[in-house]
């Protein structure tokens, strides 16, 4: 609220106000821009204030979509990392040993040459020679696009070891996901579940929903073994055990079938329930659904008492009963089959509560909650629609409970078929995109899965040809999978093999790994984009470490080549090759593309971009731009013209405003060219050359707000796919069916069971069949099944800081005030068992390594679990810090107790520690054992690393920080204590 | 002299809902960064790359797990910074001049070109509210933003304290206590607002909303703690309507 | 609280200067000490310089001591205001009164008044002070009633010790000021005893729960707002170990009270002797040390009630 803005001072007798001389309205500077924020992945809105070309303050674009004006502690804080003493100035060129960190600074057009010379012989060779691997890339429209142009089927973002789960589990069931692709309806639910979530993404947008949930009174829920942050302020914290989330789901979808509360009609019109599944066990279409000659799944209607397809939209599907079929064989509704599975006795909440860690009255009493918010306080909003068959329809009714889960659930090696169980119980309360439900994001919903397949295969690959398509896509059966004729996989990190078929965002994982190894081959460079590999964003950190520097007989690195962009003196730019120096977020062209990930919302779709708001004062560029020039230099199609001149001579904006995907798609939807009808939504049509001015008039963003008519049941909705489809989000106008059942997984599992052209080699059978089932099932996460759980008693998690993200806010002056060292976090109980108190140093060990942390003591914690803060733990030297800083000395990383491997089983063979089915690293999976520290030992964390020496011309970090005192209204620089003042240095 | 004025004008001041402050530390970086140019500036850091980092903060964030033996225990993350209190003692010890109340609208300010750095202010502020600006010799501490709240140049919407805006769950509320139908008064009033050790006799202006009860029972929202089978008798699928439209 | 040594240092220099200020005052103008310049030099000049001591010492705890004059300026509310103006006001009847005293050798009349004043002046100094830390709600073991007499006995006691040994230097013999030592470290010492007693058994009305209005059984700390210390921890957060404190207040007693008594009752039966003056500078010695532990001690063992949101279970 504003308080009456004018003070009054002067008429009030107020001797010390007088002497003050309070300036009251200084001014924020000459000139205010809006950009977006990237202080991490949310993508908000911001207003950067600017006052003698240095930045004043940064504050929350109200306008924005994402926003709305709020801003997050690393938001806030983005004028440090903006500043950083960190900052990388200038290309740079290994000298000493890799891991030695001596470098030599060159000019770019030397980087360039370098680069485009190595990669030039690669791709006239063998394209799949380059692993191009970006990590916390916002601009995966860009990068993924120009490594296809290159060649190589080795392209992934971070989402493999990030949330693929999340993403595949939602993208094979609803067409949209958990992750940032979806959001609780934030305005009217009234019973939120929110699983396994410390922070993710929608950073700003779920804390501004919670708020507003707190506000209305709904009950929030939160299933996290850990009681902080969102889960401090849930009316109910259910403190699972970790792992176990998919047989609690289970069990409240036992307890919702036994009482016949299911939303029959939302299951029938929304959902594959009543599809016919055949019956056949042994044949190679067993589990699979009858379909008509025209490819329609069959139903059986009741009124009919006929088979109808599916899309008939006259027929009474019957959800249970047994048909026969035109061959005679037989075929039930796949809900039967859906409730004959969770009916069963072992998903009963007394069969799952120990396993849980829950008691099994709470788990009937949350059943009997959501049925009762779902069915007796629906809701109707008065909005007309029409539906996909042209039915129109008076309202909109509404179940108001909601779910959202992320890495909690993901990454486990589960966690696939837990989110998809998720998304069943969703199903069964009729509460996806619905009123008071969770609802999708656009572009989302996209067809079950989208319409993109990998390439990659073998004839895609070849010396100086571009890939047909992008790398990274949707599998729909056995033949998608990207394999080379001898079994063994195409991609350097096998995704898309038998041993992760659905890896849909590759497995960022086990690139250097496999690098190194030579598994399944050996490449020659490793381009790396924002992530930070050889420290908190791989497994086995100090292995990997070894192998970055690992030479073969030759003397020669088993990788390579490693090229690699940051815009800070991360971990990982000692091991790299040859470093190209990337701008800070406020100084280059972004663009936040609907091509990418969305940053729209339910109700409208929307993107943005960044603009450089301040010139860089050192020698680097923005990596999208560097990109393009290399693609121009090496001549790749799309960035060069026919007489081989650069096609986006004006670099990334340039690109940005022209470059269409498809025609009339770009990277921005906004203020594109109407053709001479005007007959085409803003969306699509002709590049506009003027397309950024608009951009920047409208403050970075463009925001397309959806009719009220189509803003739910948009996988349902004519008006919303016809939009959709206009934009080419889906191939056809019809509706969108939820895969309640997936018969995409079940024609894996007839491979796996020795159907098909396409089938598993022996080893990997078994687990094909047993993973790759058509409805979910749970099981327990893979390493514990192949670890001694009583000498490993511990489930050992991290959790995001809200205020930190990953391990660039350490270098941020004033987040790492906040937490510059993580403790180990453990059960009180725990402690006094083990006679462990608060600040105690212990081991931490895992069946792969140990590690040394000081504890803290709580609560608010699954007795069974330990935890840290994520990516705390420096390398001492990295990130221009001290080499003595509390990250390095007393910080720790869990990392080094994962292992990317799992125990070996029975025949030695050791798969990834990863979900079977996505290829999801399965961080969360971890089990260790602590012990107290000797007294004798020393107070530090352990291991510690050599110092990494700084690169040339790094600035040596101040002492003190006076940001700001050149802004101080009126008394410029008065209280400058020149005594002890040394200024800063 | 440094009394405090008999009565203020206006009180205003913050009410912190701490049944919904997620802890994200959002209040406090956004507090830095409008202040460490504002009206106080610099909030000086000292060591910000070293061993033991330590800055001027005019508002901080801590986390405390109680019991409160209404049920399960409870996580509650508590942002502080100064409450502008009636009874700001803080004003009344200093021996300068530096520190006053003012008679407009409450709030306890420092004047820098006055302070002589005694600290004794900071020992008679129970809130640890004052915060010490080593490097200049001289005490700050909040301003309840005065540089933006009647700031001119900004939006009507934007004159609040920084950390009100931005806080992203909207636990913070800004207002005049003095006016009871402002929205913190009526908060207050709503949900039991609380001043922090009301013991010590400060009558701080800012207030605490304590965290609701948490409702973990089913008759919280009307529902049944468990749902009734249907009857096995009759097949557990017997539910199922089958003249369902399509 | 952090027992910073400029703090310590100013309390008790300025405390046993105030003392000595005080009873030279007294008892000069009663004619009850020898009129010999010298001594009036010598003592007057220990008083004012242990004052001047103190007083300096303070300035070095400033942020800003150029800007030290500035703390006069609000006596009418601010106890270290108030300490400030009585305290250089002091010294205009102590200056006075060593004029007198050493130029004329004349302590009678006018210059009796000024010692009394000076005694005045010199006790309400002391009182000042002492209410600094009195009026101090935030810490209980500071805002209570036995924080003025302690500081005003031990101010008395330790000027009378510093008098008591400096009449022995000069081979005078004031019954009444020898007499007065052991009975003014009685005093002091019962004083003291019940405010540890006090402080041992009573505690701040403000609890963790009260700190952030939070009802419940406990208030466990989890995660502090920074990692690394902060100003509030290092100037508030001081914590001395009960095993510490214990063994330091015996010391105190030993040094303060027990070893100084039995030497000043050693002065006065063997007054005139040189063991008594031997014991008497050496109950000064010692007590000098006992006052720094005391003081210390007064620091060390208050309680900021800060420190409820950093984990302390009470202050
Ligand atoms: N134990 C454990 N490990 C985890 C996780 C976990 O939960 N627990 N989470 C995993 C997940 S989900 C993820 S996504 C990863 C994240 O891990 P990473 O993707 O490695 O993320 P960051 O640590 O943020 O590293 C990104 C790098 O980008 C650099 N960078 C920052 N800004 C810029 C810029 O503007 N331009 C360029 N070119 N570079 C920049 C930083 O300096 C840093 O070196 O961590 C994974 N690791
Ligand atoms: N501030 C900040 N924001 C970020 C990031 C950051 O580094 N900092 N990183 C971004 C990235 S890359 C990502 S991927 C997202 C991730 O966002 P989140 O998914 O919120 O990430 P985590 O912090 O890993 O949180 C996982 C949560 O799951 C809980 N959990 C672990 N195992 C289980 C389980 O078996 N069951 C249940 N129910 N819960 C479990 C943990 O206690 C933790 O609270 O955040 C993004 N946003
Ligand atoms: S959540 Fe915070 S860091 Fe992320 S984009 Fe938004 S304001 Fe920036
Ligand atoms: S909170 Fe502290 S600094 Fe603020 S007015 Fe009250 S006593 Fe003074
Ligand atoms: S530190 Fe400054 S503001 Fe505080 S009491 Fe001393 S002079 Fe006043
Ligand atoms: S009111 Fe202003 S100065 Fe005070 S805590 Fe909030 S942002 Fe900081
Ligand atoms: S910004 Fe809001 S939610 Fe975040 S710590 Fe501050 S008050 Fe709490
Ligand atoms: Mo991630």
């Amino acid at each position: 609220m504003t308080v009456d803005p004018k003070p009054a001072t002067a008429d009030i007798h107020d001797p010390h106000a007088k002497a003050d001389k309070v300036d009251f309205s200084p001014s924020l500077g000459d000139e205010v821009k809006y950009t977006t924020c990237y202080m991490c992945a949310c993508r908000c809105g911001i207003r950067v204030y600017m006052k003698d070309g240095k930045v004043r303050y940064i504050q929350g674009n109200k306008n924005h979509p994402i926003n709305k004006g709020v801003l997050c502690a690393k938001g806030s804080s983005g004028i440090m990392q903006h500043y950083s003493p960190a900052r990388l100035s200038k290309p740079l060129k290994r000298v000493g040993p890799r891991g030695s960190g001596e470098f030599e600074e060159i000019e770019w057009d030397e980087a360039m040459d370098i680069a485009t010379k190595r990669l030039k012989k690669i791709r006239e060779t063998d394209p799949s020679k380059l692993a191009f691997f970006t990590g916390r890339d916002q601009s995966q429209a860009t990068t993924g696009w120009w490594s296809s142009m290159f060649g190589t089927p080795n392209y992934a973002a971070h989402g493999g070891f990030c949330s693929v789960n999340m993403a595949a589990a939602g993208l094979y069931s609803i067409g949209g996901a958990f992750w940032e692709f979806g959001e609780p309806d934030w305005g009217l639910t009234k019973y939120f579940m929110m699983f396994g979530m410390a922070e993710d993404h929608d950073s700003n947008p779920i804390k501004i929903g919670l708020g507003k949930l707190k506000k209305r009174g709904a009950k929030f829920v939160s299933v996290n073994p850990i009681r902080t942050g969102y889960s401090a302020i849930a009316d109910e914290w259910v403190g699972i055990r970790p792992g176990t989330d998919g047989l609690f789901v289970m069990a409240l979808m036992h307890e919702l079938l036994k009482a016949g509360k299911i939303d029959q009609q939302y299951i029938v019109r929304y959902t594959n329930a009543p599809w016919l599944v055949i019956q056949d066990e042994g044949a190679s279409d067993h589990g699979m659904f009858a379909r008509d000659d025209e490819g329609d799944p069959l139903v059986w209607s009741t009124k009919d008492e006929a088979l109808k397809p599916s899309t008939d939209i006259t027929t009474t599907p019957a959800l249970k009963g047994e048909y026969t079929l035109a061959d005679g064989r037989t075929a039930v509704p796949s809900f039967q089959l859906v409730a004959e599975r969770y009916l069963d006795e072992q998903y009963a909440p007394d069969a799952v509560a120990e396993t849980c860690g829950l008691k099994a009255d709470d788990i009937r009493r949350i059943a009997a909650e959501l049925a009762h918010v779902a069915f007796e306080e629906e809701i109707e909003l008065d909005i007309k629609w029409v539906d996909w068959a042209g039915r129109r329809q008076d309202k909109m009714i509404g179940r108001p409970v909601s779910f959202h889960a992320m890495r909690g659930i993901s990454a486990h090696s589960n966690g696939f078929h837990t989110c998809r169980a998720i998304h069943v119980l969703q199903m069964f309360l009729g509460s996806v995109e619905v009123p008071g439900g969770f609802r999708i994001k656009a572009p989302f919903p996209k067809p079950i899965p989208p319409t993109n397949k990998p390439t990659g295969k073998v004839d895609h690959v070849k010396p100086g040809t571009h890939l047909p398509g992008m790398a990274l896509g949707f599998p729909t059966e056995p033949a998608d999978l990207l394999l080379k004729d001898d079994g063994s996989a195409v991609r350097i990190d096998k995704a898309y093999t038998w041993e992760h078929p659905l890896a849909s965002h590759g497995l960022m994982h086990m690139v250097i790994h496999n690098a190194w190894k030579g598994d399944p081959y050996k490449i020659d460079t490793l381009m790396l984009f924002m992530a930070n590999m050889s420290w908190n964003s791989s497994m086995n950190t100090s292995k990997v470490i070894e192998m970055l520097t690992d030479k073969d007989e030759d003397g020669e690195y088993k990788i390579p080549n490693i090229i690699y962009s940051d815009a800070y003196y991360s971990e990982m730019v000692p091991y790299a090759d040859l470093i190209l120096p990337d701008t800070t977020y406020l100084e280059r062209f972004d663009c936040i593309s609907l091509l990418d990930r969305p940053i729209s919302s339910p109700h409208s779709a929307a993107d943005a971009i960044r603009y450089p708001i301040v010139e860089p004062d050192r020698d680097v560029r923005g990596f999208q731009g560097v990109l393009l020039d290399l693609g121009a230099r090496l001549g790749l199609p799309g960035m060069v013209n026919d007489d081989g001149s650069a096609k986006y001579p004006g670099g990334y904006p340039d690109y940005i405003a022209n470059h269409e995907r498809q025609p009339g798609v770009g990277l921005l939807a906004g203020w594109r060219l109407q053709d001479e009808d005007g007959d085409h939504m803003d969306c699509r049509g002709p590049a506009n050359p003027n397309q950024l001015e608009k951009y920047l008039e409208n403050e970075s963003f463009w925001h397309h707000e959806f009719l009220p008519e189509h803003t739910y049941y948009k996988m349902a909705n004519k008006g919303y796919l016809e939009w959709a489809h206009e934009l080419g989000c889906v191939v056809t106008k019809t509706q969108i069916v939820f895969h309640m059942y997936s018969e995409i997984l079940q024609s894996f599992k007839l491979a796996g069971e020795g159907h098909g052209e396409h089938q598993p080699p022996e080893e990997h059978r078994e687990r094909i069949a047993t993973y790759f089932d058509p409805l979910p099932i749970w099981y327990q996460p893979l390493e514990e099944t192949l670890t001694d759980l009583d000498e490993y008693p511990l489930h050992a998690l991290t959790q995001r800081p809200m205020h930190m993200y990953h391990s660039w806010g350490s270098q941020n002056a004033w987040l790492r005030q906040i937490t510059n060292q993580n403790r180990m976090y453990i059960a009180r109980k725990l402690g006094r068992e083990k006679d462990i108190k608060d600040d105690d140093w212990i081991w931490i060990t895992s069946p792969h390594g140990r590690i040394k942390a000081q504890v803290k003591l709580m609560d608010g914690v699954n007795a069974n679990t330990v935890w840290t803060w994520n990516a705390i733990g420096k390398r001492a030297g990295a990130w221009n810090l001290d080499k003595d800083a509390p990250e390095a000395k007393k910080g720790f990383l869990l990392n080094h107790l994962i292992s990317e491997l799992l125990p070996a089983r029975g025949d030695g063979y050791r798969y990834s520690n990863s979900d079977p089915v996505t290829g999801q690293a399965a961080w969360f999976d971890l089990r260790v054992k602590i012990e107290k520290c000797n007294a004798d030992e020393v107070e530090e964390s352990w291991p510690q690393f050599e110092p990494t020496a700084k690169p040339p011309h790094m600035v040596d970090a101040p002492d003190i920080l006076r940001y700001g005192e050149e802004f101080k209204p009126g008394k410029k620089a008065k209280n400058a204590k020149d005594a002890k003042n040394g200024g800063s240095k | 002299m440094t009394s405090l004025p008999q009565s203020t004008n206006k009180r205003l001041g913050l009410v912190i809902d701490l049944d919904t402050c997620v802890g994200c530390h959002a209040c406090a970086t956004n507090c830095k960064e409008w202040n460490t140019g504002g009206h106080m500036a610099p909030l000086t850091d000292q060591n910000p790359y070293g061993k033991d980092p330590d800055g001027v903060w005019f508002n901080r964030v801590h986390s405390f797990e109680v019991d409160r033996g209404d049920g399960p225990g409870v996580t509650i993350n508590f942002p502080r910074s100064c409450m502008h209190c009636d009874n700001a003692a803080c004003v009344t010890v200093c021996p300068t001049g530096a520190s006053y109340k003012r008679a407009e609208d409450g709030i306890v300010l420092v004047n820098t070109d006055k302070c002589i750095g005694c600290k004794l202010c900071s020992w008679a502020c129970p809130y640890g509210a004052r915060e010490f600006d080593e490097d200049e010799g001289v005490m700050k501490k909040c301003t309840l933003c005065i540089d933006r709240i009647y700031n001119e140049t900004l939006d009507i919407e934007d004159r609040q304290p920084a950390c009100v805006l931005t806080c992203p769950v909207g636990a913070r509320h800004y207002g005049d206590f003095n006016d009871p139908n402002s929205n913190v008064s009526k908060l207050v009033a709503e949900r039991a607002g609380r001043p922090l050790m009301p013991e010590l006799g400060y009558n701080p202006t800012n207030r605490y909303l304590p965290p609701r009860a948490r409702r973990v029972d089913a008759e919280n929202i009307g529902a049944q703690s468990r749902l009734d089978p249907v009857s096995p008798r009759k097949g557990f699928l017997s539910w199922v309507d089958n003249a369902l439209s399509r | 609280m952090h027992p910073a040594f400029s703090v310590i240092f100013f309390t008790t220099s300025s405390g046993a200067g105030y003392g000595l200020l005080a009873l030279m005052g007294l008892f000069g103008a009663a004619g009850q000490l020898p009129q010999d310049r010298w001594f009036g030099l010598t003592g007057l000049f220990i008083a004012l310089g242990l004052v001047s001591a103190g007083l300096l010492a303070s300035m070095l705890h400033l942020g800003r001591p150029e800007r030290a004059w500035r703390a006069m300026s609000q006596w009418r509310s601010s106890w270290l205001a108030r300490e400030g103006v009585l305290a250089l006001a002091t010294y205009v009847p102590a200056g006075i009164f060593a004029i007198g005293w050493v130029f004329l050798e004349n302590t009678s009349g006018l210059f009796a008044l000024m010692g009394v004043l000076s005694t005045v002046m010199a006790l309400l100094t002391v009182i000042a002070t002492s209410m600094i830390y009195r009026s101090l709600k935030t810490i209980h073991q500071w805002n209570n009633c036995w924080t003025l007499p302690g500081y005003v006995t031990l101010s008395l006691m330790t000027g009378a010790l510093l008098l008591s040994a400096l009449l022995m230097v000069f081979g005078e013999q004031v019954r009444a000021v020898h007499g007065l030592v052991p009975v003014a470290i009685v005093v002091a010492w019962i004083v003291k005893y019940v405010y540890w007693r006090f402080i041992d058994t009573t505690q701040s009305l403000a609890t963790p729960n009260s700190a952030i209005g939070v009802d419940g059984a406990s208030v466990k700390p989890l995660d502090p707002p920074h990692s690394t210390e902060n100003y509030l921890l290092k100037e508030m957060g001081f914590q001395v170990a009960r095993k510490h404190a214990t063994k330091l207040r015996l010391i105190s007693i030993a040094t303060l009270f027990v070893l100084p008594l039995v030497l000043s009752l050693i002065a006065y039966m063997g007054v005139g002797g040189m063991i008594a003056l031997i014991a008497a500078v050496l109950a000064v010695m010692l007590a000098g040390l006992g006052i720094l532990a005391e003081r210390w001690l007064f620091f060390a063992e208050a309680r900021h009630a800060v420190n409820l949101y950093y984990g302390a279970e009470s202050v």
